[in-house]
């Protein structure tokens, strides 16, 4: 089993416009999925939501700054850690992945074990 | 036997093996890289073996055992340094009676390459990059002549996609009957692309890159061998076969434009065609034909026609219909319009096109100012013909084409 990230990008406004009834439906969403993964013979290893952008700092080259690394209209909001036989299979899961206002995005994860 | 004929024997069985070898050798080795390099030893190797020996009976199975034989000692060498690597994931295929050690075990290998170099996960031009360098065995020398890139350029979109297979563990397998019907059609779309490219050099001084064009019917040939039910893959080769039956009266002896209007239909190659026909009319049986089996249908219609005047004008426009609802293309939509213009004349042609141009996406589309222009000059409309020929002129790049249509504009200009 390797392991990939489960990156989702979306745009922030879904979730700030929908109010509360969005936000259970994406918990929901989730919670089915966290479910999905087991049954397809993987396994979530971490991952969680984040805050929304406005509430990110950017450092680069010591400077700080407010805001995120790049404007874009979807932002990272949240990733899984899975562990997964192989690409197909990590896409496999990565496409049960609620992202109603975006999308998701697979990547492997560095091996630092130094083999 | 001289050095010459080992010579052609193993440049022979390069052409004809590679694939084969490789496959099978990338089994063992789990790394494309090792394998490619076992694979070209086995092949010098042959050159000294054969000229000894004498060209084995199967020359495949000689080079397979030679290449698999180097890998393992490779292996057993350089055992630390391989390990730091990440491997290429090979599944174990499920076991049961039907999978044993065997000609058909064989044949999955070649499709685990194709189908690991046409994996989705890759771009399209690193999909045809692999499938040049792995499938065919081209040197990335000659596929960046091939599509007109430098040579580092090439080199570096190679790298990049081999070491994107290992590090995301894209697996070295043939895809589930679900994703077949996906996975499948974007291997038929980078042989169709090899093709289109080889078919009209979008840059070259020639019309035709025969070379590209015989890798893509090869291609199609061995995966036709390989999944001989999937009527697709019968449809693409039929397509291509069709297709290329007319390649030697695409251009005069000056290797000027010949349009299908003004063909030497008894120069084309009536045996190509007749494999075609048998492939089209399988693809077909099975009902709700493909993009692939329509094309050909189409293409055999025009290779059946005894001229152009004569073609079945009213059964191209039932399967362009047919074809546009499989595939909604602009491109297929513009082709269609040339089929009206045969039925309903070229003003209703002009419709189409009109349609076209509004919807955008062919915008920058050669083929789509010159069709205009050519429905302009029946219509006698000089110099809006000519404006379009010259709209046209200025998005193609081919030597033989600019030719034609710089004709075309001296015509629309002349005797007004």
């Amino acid at each position: 089993m390797a392991q990939y990230a489960i990156l989702i990008y979306e745009d922030e406004a879904g979730y700030a416009k929908g109010g509360p009834e969005v936000w259970q439906q994406a918990g929901e969403a989730h919670g089915r999925f966290a479910a999905q993964v087991g049954e397809h013979g993987a396994k979530i290893t971490g991952g969680d939501a984040l805050e929304p952008t406005s509430t990110a700092t950017s450092i680069r080259n010591d400077i700080v700054t407010d805001g995120p690394f790049a404007e874009t209209k979807e932002a990272l909001g949240g990733f899984y850690l899975i562990e997964a036989r192989d690409l197909d299979h990590a896409i496999e899961i990565a496409k049960l992945c609620p992202a109603p206002f975006g999308g998701v995005e697979v990547r492997p994860v560095m091996d630092m074990s130094g083999g | 036997m001289s050095r010459n004929a080992i010579a052609a024997a193993v440049a022979d069985a390069h052409r004809r093996e590679w694939a084969f070898v490789l496959a099978a050798t990338a089994r063992v080795t789990r790394d494309l890289d090792a394998a490619e390099e076992c694979v070209q030893d086995a092949y010098v190797a042959a050159l000294d073996a054969w000229a000894r020996q004498g060209v084995p009976r199967n020359p495949g199975a000689w080079l397979t055992t030679a290449a698999r034989h180097r890998a393992l000692d490779t292996l057993r060498r350089d055992r630390t340094l391989r390990a730091k690597l990440p491997l290429l994931i090979v599944p174990e295929p499920a076991s049961g009676p039907e999978r044993e050690e065997g000609a058909d075990v064989i044949a999955d290998d070649r499709l685990r390459l194709i189908f690991t170099c046409c994996h989705p996960a890759l771009a399209r031009e690193a999909q045809v990059a692999l499938t040049l360098r792995l499938v065919c065995g081209l040197s990335t020398a000659e596929i960046a002549k091939a599509f007109v890139v430098s040579e580092p350029t090439m080199a570096a979109r190679v790298t990049r996609a081999k070491k994107k297979i290992s590090t995301a563990r894209i697996a070295y397998r043939v895809p589930e009957a679900a994703e077949l019907p996906d996975r499948l059609d974007a291997v038929l779309t980078v042989i169709h692309l090899l093709y289109t490219t080889g078919h009209t050099d979008p840059h070259g001084s020639h019309l035709v890159r025969p070379d590209l064009v015989e890798r893509a019917i090869g291609l199609g040939r061995m995966l036709h061998e390989l999944m001989p039910d999937e009527p697709e893959v019968g449809g693409l080769l039929a397509l291509l076969l069709i297709t290329d039956a007319r390649r030697a009266t695409r251009t005069d002896a000056n290797g000027g434009l010949q349009l299908l209007e003004h063909q030497d239909r008894s120069r084309w190659d009536r045996g190509a065609i007749a494999e075609g026909d048998i492939l089209v009319t399988e693809a077909l049986r099975g009902g709700r034909p493909g993009r692939f089996a329509l094309q050909a249908a189409i293409a055999a219609l025009h290779a059946e026609a005894p001229s152009y005047a004569a073609t079945d004008w009213p059964q191209l426009l039932i399967l362009y219909d047919r074809l546009l609802r499989t595939w909604p293309s602009p491109v297929v939509a513009l082709n269609r319009a040339v089929v009206t213009s045969m039925v309903s004349g070229p003003e209703a042609a002009l419709g189409e096109i009109g349609a076209l141009e509004q919807d955008g996406r062919l915008d920058g589309y050669r083929y789509l100012a010159a069709t205009k222009a050519d429905l302009l000059r029946r219509l006698d409309r000089r110099e809006e013909a000519r404006q379009s020929y010259q709209d046209a002129l200025d998005l193609t790049e081919n030597a033989a084409e600019r030719a034609f249509l710089a004709g075309r504009i001296a015509e629309m200009s002349l005797s007004e």
